[in-house]
Parts: structure tokens; sequence; C-alpha cells
């Protein structure tokens, strides 16, 4: 298997661990990754604030740079927030002949076209459709019996394009989950919003939506997320969530694939543990 | 967080001087029937002046004053919910979006620090192609000419930075690396 990878600037900065688990994780399943050569920004949440065509043609840029390499068939986004606008190019363009020759006519200025037919993949989706559960459990050499999961979608892998899981109650990640040996966290916040967009512009209110949020995972070791607005988001307001809830909250909140990595025995630098802001000594305990 | 006080509902009638970019807006959302599913979705609607449902009537009456003066569109975090149950099948998280384009178009004052966080955000990505967080935060700082916000933000950059996650980044001038790009973009923007 092959896949385009589209990391996105998240996973530069602060989701390396994702980038850094999401590698190795494939590597490890004898799955190729080929990284999009100069690929650039997908205009995150920014660009769809500030204009439809720009919001199109940033993303675009990348499915153009994909097609001219003509490697792979799919690619491989791990971001959910760059996986929506990517993936809002191949359904937009592929009904709209018009809108696509518009955003050809900006892609001019790079050299670039897009034709279409590539199709675009959340990182989820090709590790619950095209990855068995099965051989992932072949693959575990520390079984993480001990611990309970709680699995967090967010919401843009999910919704609007129901590509590979329910979206209101998905349950692509438990049989994954599951392989590790882990049991599940049961609780009805897995494909909720955390609010990460207002974390700049509106903290109160994302500080609320995080809180409930950490509520419902009471109980469990760890939060596992796809998606490194979520993560970050999870991970490094608990502090200000706690004071919020007046309870304390605190919980390690991992990436699926370092999850999955630790089960397979790799070690906590292999997957970027020691990039996570919080990490527990009883999640540290329990490996 | 304290409770928010509703203001009063607007006065009914229909105005007659709506402008084109709301009209466009008026006919995505012409079939809703007021069913209340997109606000009973919504995980801001406790934070919002008006709920997403009243949102849409203020849209289809026309007030514009009170729809750019509320803070509902902005306070959507696209997750969706809405678009995804709404009984008429609207794209409404979408209209969000593209009123929260009008709104940064007309530099509507409400929405001054998203707008301004989302300009120093692309400004970014324009220079470089990719966004160097710090360096646009830096930007966005600055640009809110407020000193205390950025102390709400210490705490955590310390804590990247400590992990190596970010540097300190100096707002770089030069070789605009999308320029091109984002300039042809803006031009069939403003032709449409
Ligand atoms: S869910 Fe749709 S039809 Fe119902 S109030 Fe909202 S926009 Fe209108
Ligand atoms: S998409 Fe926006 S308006 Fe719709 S439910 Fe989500 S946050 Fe609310």
């Amino acid at each position: 298997m092959k896949y385009y990878y589209y990391p996105g600037c998240s996973l530069e900065g602060t989701a390396k661990e994702y980038d850094i688990s999401t590698r190795a994780f494939m590597s490890a399943m004898e799955i190729e990754l080929v990284e999009l050569e100069d690929w650039t920004c997908c205009g995150a949440s920014a660009a769809p604030a500030t204009g439809n065509l720009l919001s199109l043609a940033l993303p675009a840029r990348n499915i153009a740079l994909a097609e001219k390499t003509n490697a792979a068939k799919e690619i491989l986004v791990p971001c959910s927030a760059c996986y929506l606008n990517l993936k809002q190019v191949e359904k937009k363009t592929g009904k709209d002949t018009e809108l696509l020759s518009k955003i050809n006519t900006i892609l001019e200025e790079e050299h670039l076209h897009v034709t279409g037919g590539l199709r675009v993949r959340h990182l989820l989706d090709v590790l619950s459709k095209d990855i068995d559960a099965a051989a992932v459990s072949q693959r575990v050499q520390r079984s993480l019996n001990d611990m309970t999961i709680a699995p967090y979608y967010g919401c843009q892998c999910l919704r609007p394009y129901i590509e590979f899981d329910d979206p209101e109650t998905p349950r692509s990640m438990e049989p994954l989950i599951e392989a590790t040996g882990a049991k599940i966290h049961a609780w009805s916040k897995g494909s909720k919003c955390c609010g990460a967009s207002h974390m700049n512009t509106q903290m109160d209110v994302g500080i609320e939506l995080v809180a409930s949020i950490l509520k419902a995972a009471k109980g469990a070791d760890a939060i596992v997320t796809v998606c490194p607005m979520c993560q970050v988001n999870l991970d490094a307001y608990q502090k200000k969530a706690s004071r919020f809830a007046k309870e304390d909250l605190d919980i390690t909140v991992l990436y699926l694939p370092q999850l999955l990595g630790l089960a397979f025995g790799l070690t906590e630098k292999e997957i970027g543990l020691n990039y996570n802001l919080a990490v527990s000594d009883g999640f540290r305990k329990k490996l | 967080m304290d409770q928010i006080q509703h203001p009063e509902p607007p006065e009914k009638g229909v105005s007659t001087t709506v402008p084109a970019p709301l009209r466009a807006i008026q006919e995505r959302v012409y079939a809703c029937i007021q069913c209340g599913t997109c606000t009973g979705s919504c995980p801001n609607a406790f934070a919002m002046d008006y709920t997403p449902r009243a949102m849409w009537r203020l849209v289809l009456m026309g007030e514009k004053e009170t729809l750019f003066n509320s803070r509902t569109f902005l306070l959507c975090s696209a997750c969706y919910y809405c678009t995804l149950r709404c009984p008429r099948g609207l794209p409404l998280t979408e209209t969000m979006e593209e009123l929260k384009q009008i709104a940064a178009r007309e530099n509507h004052p409400v929405h001054k620090k998203s707008v301004l966080f989302y300009r120093n955000f692309l400004e970014s990505v324009r220079r470089h192609g990719r966004v160097r967080e710090m360096e646009f935060m830096t930007l966005y700082f600055l640009s809110l000419k407020n000193p205390f916000t950025p102390l709400q933000f210490t705490p955590l950059g310390l804590r990247l930075m400590g992990k190596g996650k970010v540097g300190i980044q100096v707002p770089s001038k030069g070789q605009r690396r999308l320029e091109a790009l984002f300039r042809k973009a803006e031009e069939l923007e403003e032709q449409e």
C-alpha cells in the first residue's frame, strides 16, 4: 500500500508527535508514505472565514502537486481541518466545472493544475478501512489490557462528508483500540465539538467545551484523538478547565497512532511521547 | 461564565434595502422552517446572543445591523452538526463562514479580533507558504494593541517552547512565497 502524505503545518510544530507516530506506525505496518514535495498550508479555518476561492485554492495547490507527481492514487491527511479543506476541493470541483476552472486560473500562477480523480482520505479512514484490526493485533508486543481508552473523534473527519463512519455515533476507532488489548470507555462525547477554534479569540467559550469533554472522560486512562487541534486543545488547557469545573480534570491525551505504536512495543521516543504535554504518572505505570 | 443576556427579539417587518451579499445568504436559507434543530445541535448556542435558529430568522428578515452586531456566527466553531441535522438540508455551516467573510470585508467592529487573527494567520502563509506559529501569534498580538492579551497565552507558549515545538520567530519580510496565488484569488474574488 502506498499513499501521498500531507502532514500540514500543525504536524511540523505543536503536533510533532502526531507526525512522528503516524510515520512510525505506517512503517511498522509496511505502508509507504510519499510526502508531497513543497506542500503548503491548506488555509486552516482562516481562509474559509476570509474568501471562498482562497479557501479552495490553498488546498487545491497541494492536490495539484500530488497529481503532478503521479506516484499514488490517494492522499492521506492526519489533521482533520486539513482533511476537510482538501476534501472540499475533491467534492466541490468534482461536480462544478466552472469552479474548477476558476481554481485552475489561480493555480496557473504556480504553474499547477488540478484535473480531479485523486481521493483525499483521513488517517482514521485509512486505519479503520484499509488496515485490518487483526493485522494490528498480530503485531502487538505490549498488551494494553490494563487500560481503558476514551476514543475522541471530534468533528471534521466525520462531518459534513460521511466517508467512513457514522457522523453522530462513530465507532471506527474501537476495533483498533481493542486490538491493543485496551477497553473502550463508554461515553457520548466522542463526536462533540472541543471548541479548539475559540481558543485564540473566545477562550472562555472554548474552556467550557473542553471541561465538559474532560469531565466525561473521567475513569478512562487516556483520551485518544485523530486531530491536532483537538489534541492540543484537550491537552494544553487542562489546568484552566479544572479551575473552571472546580475539579481535577487532568488526563493523558494521545494520538491514535501513538497508542497503537506503544502496543507494538515502539519506544516512547519513537512515538514522540516526550512531546505530549500531559502524560500522567498513572498512565506511565500501566505501560 | 456570566449568564448572557438575551436581547429583545427584532421588530417584525421586511427590510427593502438588503444589500447583495446578504441577499445571496438569504437565498441559501430561504427554505428554513424555524424548527430549531440547529439550535438544539449547536455546542455554542449557550454563549450566543441569538441562537442559530433566531439568527437565520434575522437573515431572512434582512436585519443587517442586528445580524452583524450579534456574536452568533462568530461563535460558530464549524462542527457541522446543524448542517448534518437540518431537516431542510441547508448548508448552514458554510453559510456561517460566508457571514464571517462579509464581516471581514466590511470591518465590523464586533468581529475585529477574529478578523485580525485570521488576517495575520494568512499573512504568515502568504509569506512562507506554511504557517509559522510563533511568527503569526506575534503578528496577531501586535495587531491587537492590547498589552494584556499575550499574557493569557504565555504559560502555554513557554510550555510549547520547552518541548521544542515552537521557537521564537521574528516576523520576517522579504520575498513572499504565495504572493501571486493570493493576489489572483483576491482578484477573482472581487469579480464574484
Ligand atoms: S435546522 Fe434548518 S430548518 Fe430548522 S431552524 Fe435550523 S436552519 Fe431552519
Ligand atoms: S456548525 Fe456552527 S452553528 Fe452549526 S452547530 Fe456547529 S457550531 Fe453551531
